[in-house]
Parts: structure tokens; sequence; C-alpha cells
């Protein structure tokens, strides 16, 4: 008996070569003593030729190795979203490691696995495949938030974040389990299909710890506490790869597991988003306008971010699937950039991230101020920024599922948020400067900052570009 | 040919990327000789204007999100070529008047200009829903730098007061817009719409009590930035503390969208809605009217005065919109006209004055008329037709205005008219108080001998406002014909609303 097929391996060719850049960067590692620089450049050879597979495996829409894996379509488009954020991290992190003295090649080759775990997640066509996914990117990113090993703040990073994500990842295994016990499957379709034909007790306190599990890995109220503590005490581009990818790599497999039940206007199901939807909302940016730290305050804003894009699962439409995956496209690119500048601005052992040491940012450092600020604007949803187009796809998807208030909810703790989010404005282009001392620019990250400024801009302004090839993933 | 109008600040935008900051004037020269541009392609527009077609003129429409159609569709009609003229006219002058105020980061402040053009002139341009909410918003961001950078002591308390107050309207507009695109979707072979023309045809038959929820999203967002007494209070911070040019524009533009937005969306999206709030939306006009000129009478900072006064203005056009008759409504659009001319020379002179002695305080000046014999002319005309004197612009609007509402069958009541008239006195007293006290008397303060007249520059950036004043005032006839049309139209459309309210009624 076959167990696979060549069409399996076809099909999955951009996973296999993540997975095999990860484990060449691991010989190279053991192999070459001083490898900083060929395991950064193998790194991101091979997560180029894995845009290219994805690229390939596109036009493909089929499962793989007996329904276990989606190939094409959705699965690829996350895959390309993922590889790029890996490698815009890779080059913003080069120059910051060697400026935080964390330098070490290890560093890369975690990223590298954590993206193919976040991979794996976004081609889940079995409950199974998505529990691995998120295994093997969490274990990472345990390791990655405690880089900074000899600090105080990094070990609680790593170990609030290890502790808790554990539970979450107990919660999630043991929904899978009772829903295998109830179901007697874990094939995703399958179950999400009969969602409305079973209602055992049990079954419907698996899909309530799955959803806890979920919500933990997006960094939802009330399972968002470990957030700001971990962005706070990681690296700032481990704080990126986080909030980004991690989030990203979350929704996409939220999605698929969640988009069918919903699309059936389950009202319990759907109230209950919602209410994580408008909880995160709320408490995320009213908690965001405390924040003295700026990583402290894109922490509280990421959890609200998470409230937003749940409003487009809330709202169970296409529309609102649209919504997210278009949402999350600009949000890593906007927390990509603005991670990416503070990094660039971060001093040695992590001083300089209060919004006192924004100031007067405007006149002596004017082009990464402006893109600080694009992003910022980006955040706070103002057009032409990425960011608007997708707060327009989810509220136009609440109205549409009669979450009126959802959406109402949205806008006005979007007013909130902007009082937040321009403070860093304020104190960069209003405030006069204390401080004098040169600011070194790296050119890697400088270049890197741009490119995901202007992609904030096209799409903010040519959103159809990418809403057009969303549109058919679903 | 609106496209190259709404882009061509663009091209001074492009042009400055690539200029050293020292190059002072070369900066200043871009800027003023873009807007220039700018404003000859709107004098194109103006002069093959068809006055008698009550349709979008001019229109180009280019899909751009399909799923959600929306597209890029621009148009002119009666209501907004009057307008379109003011901001391309306004922009240059304002530039010009702010031609030595400005000394530090000049080319940003160019920029941001420019920037600020292009999005009024999208304001006043869209026909879709999605593309004027865009433009609205994003014309925040140059505005917000504009006071935050170039602004007096509290630049940042009154930037930001801006910003977050009219987020915070324009925030409930969008989902009413999201609203109104959904509610053409469950319409039967509807689908999710913003295009205005489309909406104008559906949206008036949404039931009453969804129809006031949205009117009174829109009308909120409107009324802030109007702005309508009690939302006002952004006004005076932000007017106090934004640089010259900067008030020029935030009075004599900015205001203006509040008041096009009630015209444009409030009224024909949602008549029953409009009809039903009429008077109360009038009876915050009227308050505003006297209110404002009743605090502009104890302000001691003369830049104050005149944005307080710019409260009682607005809401003379507030109340001519809403009276529903086509004197009114005229009356209201000539009104906008006027106040961005005088209240923008206003700010002008103030800013001038300002140069020269750094202070804005009615007390420090007395008697300097004899100093200062052309600033003082010019001043008392631009007086004169803020107070609107006969022969002057400012008479035209107000009269038109308080002789809609006093025929108002939709008001039913001179009450309105009556109280609103008093706001002329008011305006005359207050303006006329503070131009007795800062240039006639004895010559009290030794700093003000030293105060020089105008200069060229400055008598330059006038005259053209002055000419326009005293045109408006004595013929306003081509400026009115232009909107006479399209004004009918829509009280027209109205009227038949109502009588069909009344026959459903009975």
């Amino acid at each position: 008996m076959e167990f696979f097929s060549k069409a399996d391996l076809i099909g999955t060719l951009p996973l296999l070569v993540v997975f095999g850049c990860s484990l060449l960067l691991l010989l190279l590692d053991a192999l070459f003593k001083d490898a900083k620089k060929l395991v950064f450049s193998v790194g991101i050879i091979g997560m180029l030729t894995a845009i290219g597979c994805s690229l390939y495996t596109f036009p493909l829409s089929a499962t793989a190795f007996s329904d276990m894996v989606l190939v094409g379509g959705y699965a690829s488009f996350f895959n390309i979203l993922f590889l790029t954020i890996g490698i815009i991290v890779f080059l913003l992190s080069y120059s910051y490691l060697e400026k935080q003295h964390y330098h070490l090649k290890e560093f890369y080759t975690l990223i590298v696995i954590s993206i193919s775990g976040m991979m794996l997640m976004a081609s889940s066509a079995d409950l199974i495949i998505i529990f691995l996914g998120i295994e093997i990117m969490s274990v990472c990113f345990y390791v990655l938030a405690g880089y900074k090993r000899i600090k105080v703040e990094g070990n609680e990073a790593a170990l609030k974040y290890f502790l808790l994500g554990a539970f979450a990842t107990g919660f999630l295994l043991y929904g899978i389990a009772l829903i295998y016990g109830t179901m007697g499957t874990t094939n995703l379709i399958r179950i999400s299909q009969n969602f409305d034909a079973f209602s055992h007790p049990l079954y419907l306190a698996g899909w309530g710890l799955l959803l806890i599990g979920f919500s933990f890995k997006i960094a939802a109220v009330p399972f968002h506490m470990w957030a700001p503590d971990v962005y706070e005490g990681s690296l700032t581009t481990v704080t990126a790869l986080m909030s980004t990818g991690g989030k990203a790599a979350a929704f996409s497999s939220f999605i698929l597991a969640f988009s069918i039940p919903l699309s059936m206007h389950n009202e319990k199901l759907m109230m209950v988003i919602a209410i994580l939807s408008a909880a995160s909302m709320l408490i995320g940016n009213v908690f965001g306008l405390a924040q003295k730290n700026i990583k402290r305050m894109l922490a509280y804003s990421s959890i609200a971010h998470a409230g937003y894009m749940l409003v487009g699962l809330a709202s169970g439409t296409k529309l609102g699937m649209d919504g997210i995956i278009f949402y999350l496209i600009s949000y890593s690119l906007t927390n990509l950039g603005a991670f990416g500048i503070i990094s660039i601005f971060e001093k040695e052992n992590g001083g300089n991230l209060s919004y006192e040491d924004y100031a007067g940012l405007g006149s002596r450092k004017p082009i990464l101020a402006a893109l600080l600020s694009l992003c910022m604007f980006s955040l706070v949803g103002i057009p032409p920024f990425a960011g608007f187009i997708g707060k327009y796809y989810l509220f136009a998807s609440a109205v549409q599922s009669n979450l009126t208030w959802l959406a109402i909810i949205g806008v006005m703790t979007s007013l909130v948020s902007t009082y937040y989010y321009l403070r860093i404005v304020v104190y960069m282009y209003f405030r006069e400067s204390q401080q004098s001392e040169l600011i070194f620019v790296p050119s890697l990250a400088l270049a890197s900052v741009v490119l995901v400024s202007i992609g904030i801009f096209i799409f903010g302004i040519f959103p159809s570009l990418i809403l057009n090839v969303i549109q058919n993933l679903l | 040919m609106l496209t190259y109008l709404l882009f061509s600040p663009f091209i001074g935008i492009l042009l400055l990327f690539f200029i050293n900051k020292e190059k002072l004037s070369l900066i200043k020269w871009i800027g003023v000789g873009t807007s220039l541009i700018s404003f000859v392609i709107s004098l194109a527009l103006y002069f093959q204007f068809d006055a008698a077609n009550t349709q979008m003129q001019f229109v180009q429409q280019v899909q751009w999100i399909s799923a959600l159609d929306i597209s890029y569709y621009v148009g002119v009609d009666g209501l907004s070529i009057l307008l379109i003229v003011l901001t391309t006219f306004l922009t240059p002058i304002a530039l010009i008047g702010s031609w030595d105020s400005i000394t530090v980061r000049l080319k940003e402040y160019v920029m941001f200009m420019l920037l600020l053009e292009v999005g009024m002139l999208g304001v006043f341009l869209s026909v879709d829903l999605f593309l004027f909410y865009v433009f609205w918003e994003a014309m925040l961001i140059p505005m917000y730098f504009i006071i935050g950078i170039w602004g007096g002591k509290e630049k940042i308390y009154a930037a930001t007061k801006f910003f977050i107050y009219t987020m915070a309207g324009s925030l409930l507009m969008l989902i009413a817009i999201l609203w109104l695109g959904y509610y053409a979707s469950t319409l039967p072979d509807g689908m999710f719409t913003t295009n205005l023309q489309k909406l104008y045809a559906i949206a008036p038959s949404i039931p009453m009590n969804i129809q006031l929820w949205l009117f009174l999203a829109f009308a909120l967002s409107f009324a802030i930035k109007v702005p309508l007494f009690p939302l006002h209070t952004w006004l005076p911070d932000a007017h106090v503390q934004a640089p010259t040019a900067g008030s020029v524009i935030l009075a004599g533009v900015l205001l203006k969208m509040g008041t096009y937005g009630l015209l444009r969306f409030c009224l024909p999206l949602f008549p029953d809605a409009s009809l039903q709030c009429a008077s109360y939306i009038s009876t915050l006009a009227v308050i505003g009217i006297v209110y404002g000129a009743l605090v502009a009478m104890v302000q001691t900072d003369i830049k104050k005065l005149v944005a307080y006064s710019s409260v009682s203005h607005l809401g003379f056009v507030v109340l001519g919109i809403f009276s529903m008759t086509e004197e009114g409504i005229q009356g209201g659009i000539i009104q906008m006209i006027n106040h961005g001319l005088s209240t923008g020379a206003l700010f002008l002179l103030v800013g001038m004055i300002y140069d020269r002695r750094h202070t804005r305080e009615i007390s420090a000046y007395g008697g300097i008329a004899k100093q200062v014999p052309l600033f003082a002319t010019f001043f008392l005309i631009v007086t004169f037709s803020s107070i609107g004197l006969p022969g002057l612009n400012g008479f035209v609007g107000e009269f038109l205005i308080l002789f809609g509402s006093f025929q108002s069958r939709i008001l039913g009541n001179y009450i309105y008219a009556i109280i609103a008239a008093s706001g002329v006195i008011f305006a005359a007293v207050y303006m006329l108080w503070m131009y007795q006290r800062v240039f006639f008397g004895k010559l009290t303060n030794p700093e003000n001998q030293s105060l020089t007249d105008l200069t060229k520059r400055e008598i330059g950036v006038l005259i053209p406002l002055i000419i326009f004043i005293v045109w408006l005032g004595v013929y306003p006839k081509p400026f009115l014909n232009l909107s006479a049309e399209t004004t009918k139209q829509l009280v027209k459309k109205i009227e038949q609303v109502k009588s069909g309210n009344v026959t459903l009624g009975q």
C-alpha cells in the first residue's frame, strides 16, 4: 500500500522546501563555527524558493496525504504571507541582533522552523495537523521569547508564554479529543459540515475548548494576559514575528475550523465570538491608552486588532472572511513596519522605548518618522492606507449580518485608539528632542521598512490587486 | 478633466521631493505655481460648466473595488462648482499670505498645504460615498500636521482635539455608509453599493425609523465640521492655534465641507428624516448664530473673535439649508462662498498684524489707523463684508437666508428668521466695536508707533479677495445662476416627499 503519491509531494512542495531548509540550517549550524552570514543567506534563499513553490502550487486546489493537508489556493496564499513575513524579519534582525549582542545563528533556524509550523497551520485539513502546526510554531516562539536569556524580562516572557501557552494547547488538544470522541473523525471538513447535526454536550464542549485554544493564540480577551509581557520582554524583531506571523497563522486555522459552522448562522456561536470580539476591542484599546512603553502599547493594540478581525469571523459571511484575510495582510505589513522602525531606534540593552524618546524624531530622522506615522495612521484606519480598507470590509460584514452594534463598538474603540497611536506622531513631530545622539540606520532594515510601507500604501489605494485574489480563496 | 484638477497639486508635491529644503524661495514658488495651475484648471471648469443642467457634469467613473461596487466616480454640479473654485482660489492666496511667516520646515509645509488641497477638492468632487469618505478622512492628516507643527503655544492640544472631534463624527458616518450599502444589497436585484447616484434613487424609500438614525449619523459628522452649536468647541482652539494659512483654509473651505455634506447627502438621501429634523436643527443653528455672536463680543483676542464669528455665520448657512426653500438654500450656498472670502480675508489681515507685533490682543492696539492707513482701509472693507453691509457680499447671502427661512413652510414659524436677524445686529456690534478699539482712538501703546503698513505682496493677496467681495455684493446673479437649477431640483424633490407624506398621513 502506498502511503503517498507523487501529487502529494508536489502539492506540499513549499512545506517540504521549508522543512528541508530548516534541517539544512541546523546542519550548517553544527558544521561551521562562524556561519551567521551563511545561515542568514541560506535561510533567505530557502524562503524565496518556497515562495516560488507556493506560486507554483497556487492554482492547485486539492488535499494531500489522505485529506490531511490542504494544497494550493488558501494554503499557498498564506504560505506566501508567512514567508514574506519571515524574510522581512530576517532582514530586520541581522543588524538588530548585532546591536543587542544576541547575534547567534540558531535564531534564524528557529524562525524558519516556526514558519514551517505556521504554514502547516494554514494548510490543515485535519485537527491533528492544526495541533502539529501550532506546536511547531509555539515551541519555537517559547525559545525565541526567552532570547534575552540574561535579562529578567526575557525569562519572564518565556516562562509566562510557555506556561500559559502549554495550558492553551492543552485545552485545544482536549477539545480535539472530545470532538473525535463524539464524531469519530478528526477530518475538519466532515466535522464542520455536520456542526449542526450533533448536539451532544461533549461535542459542544469540544468546540468550546477549541475556541479557547484559538482565542489564546490570537490574544483575544479574556485570553490575552500573556501578550503585553511577552511582547515587551522579547527582542523587538521576535515581537514583530509573533504579532504578525503568529497571529496570521492562528487566524488562518481559526478560519479553517470555524468558517463553515459560522456560515450556518448559528446564533449562539455567533454571539460568543461577537462578545469575544467586543471585549478585545474595548479592553485592548482602553488599556492601550495607559501605556508608556511603545512595545507594550503595540501589544494592547494587537489585542484590539484581534478583536477587529473577530468581527469578520462573527459575521460568518464571505465578506467577513475576505475582510479578515485582507486585514491580516495589512496588519502584518503595518506591524512589521512599526516594529522594524522601533528596532532601528532601540538602543543597546533595550533603551529608547518610551514615548519621550521619540521626541523630535521628525526632524532628526525624517524618513523613518514619516514611515512610522504612516504605520500609525494605517493602524488607526485612516484612508488612504491599507488598514482602512480592512476595517471597511470587516465592519461592512458586521452590518450585513445584523451585528451593527458590533460595528459601532468597533468604530468607537477605533476612536479611542486614535489617541494613543497619534501620541507617537505628536512626540515625533510636535515636540523638540532632548537627545542628540546619532542613530545608525542599517540599510537592510531600512530597505525592508520602506518596502512594507510601500505595500501599505499600494494596498490602501489599489486594494483590488489583492482583494480579487482573496475572493477566490475560500 | 476633473482628475487633472484633483491631482494637479501632486505635481508640486512630486517636484518638492527632489528639491533641497534650503532653497526656500524656489519651494514657495513651486507651491504657489502648482496651486495656480489648479486654479486655472478650475476656472476652465467654471466657464465650461452648464448651469441649466442639473445632472453631474464632467463625470468620470472607474471601477475601484468591484466586490463592493466602489468606484472612482467624480463629477460637478451646481452645488459644488463654486466651492471648487473657492478652494483653488484660496489655496494660492493662503500660500502667498504666509510667505514670510513660516520659517521652519517650509518644504513640508508647502507639501501639506498641497496635500490638503487634494483632499478638499476630492471631498467636493466625489460622487461615491466611499471615495468621499476617503478624502474626508485623508484630509485630516495634513491639517493635523499644519496645526501641530506650525501652530501656536497650545498646538498639540488643538491639533489632537481637532483630529479626535472630527474622527468621532466621521466614524459614525462610516457605519451609516455601510448600512446604506447593505440596504442596497437587500433590495431585489440589488448589490452592495456606495454609488451616490444609485443611492439617491434607493435611499429615500428607507423606512422612517432607520432613516432617522442614518440621517443623524451623517448629520452629526457634518455638524461637527460646520460646527453647529453645541459641537463647536474644537473650532476656537484649532483656529487660534493654527498658522494663518491654516486658519484661512480651515475657515474658508474646511467648514464648508460640513454644510456641503448636509446639502449633498443629508437632504437628498434622507428627505423624510430631514423634514422631521428641520426644526430641531434650525433651532440649533439659530442658537449658534446668537451664541457665536455673543461669545465673539467678549473676546479679547482678535483671532478668537473671528473664530466665534464663524460659528455665527455658519449658523446662517445651516438655517438657510434647513429652511428648504430655494432662496434659503441658494443663500446658504452663496453665504458659504462669502464666508470663505471675508473670513479668509479677516484671518489673513489678523495674520499680517500678528507677524508685525506678535500679539493678537485687542488691548495691545488702539489708534493704529493713522499709522497703517492701508491696512485699516482693507480691514474696514472686510469688516463691513462680514457684517453684511448692503453692497458687499455678506448682505446677499444673509438676506436670502433670512428671506428663505421667513417664508419657509417647513419651518413654519417666523421666529427663526426674527432671532437670526438679531445675529446680524450683534455682528455689527462685535465687529465694529473691535474695529474701533483696534484702529481708532489715541495711539497709546508706544510699540505700535513703529508699525509698518502693508507690503506690495500683502496688498496683492488682499486685492483679489476684495474684488470678489464687492463683485458678489453688487452683482451676484452669475454666481447664483450656477446653483439655481440644481437647487430647484432639490427643493422640488423635497416638496414631493413632503406632499407624499401628507397623503400617506391622511
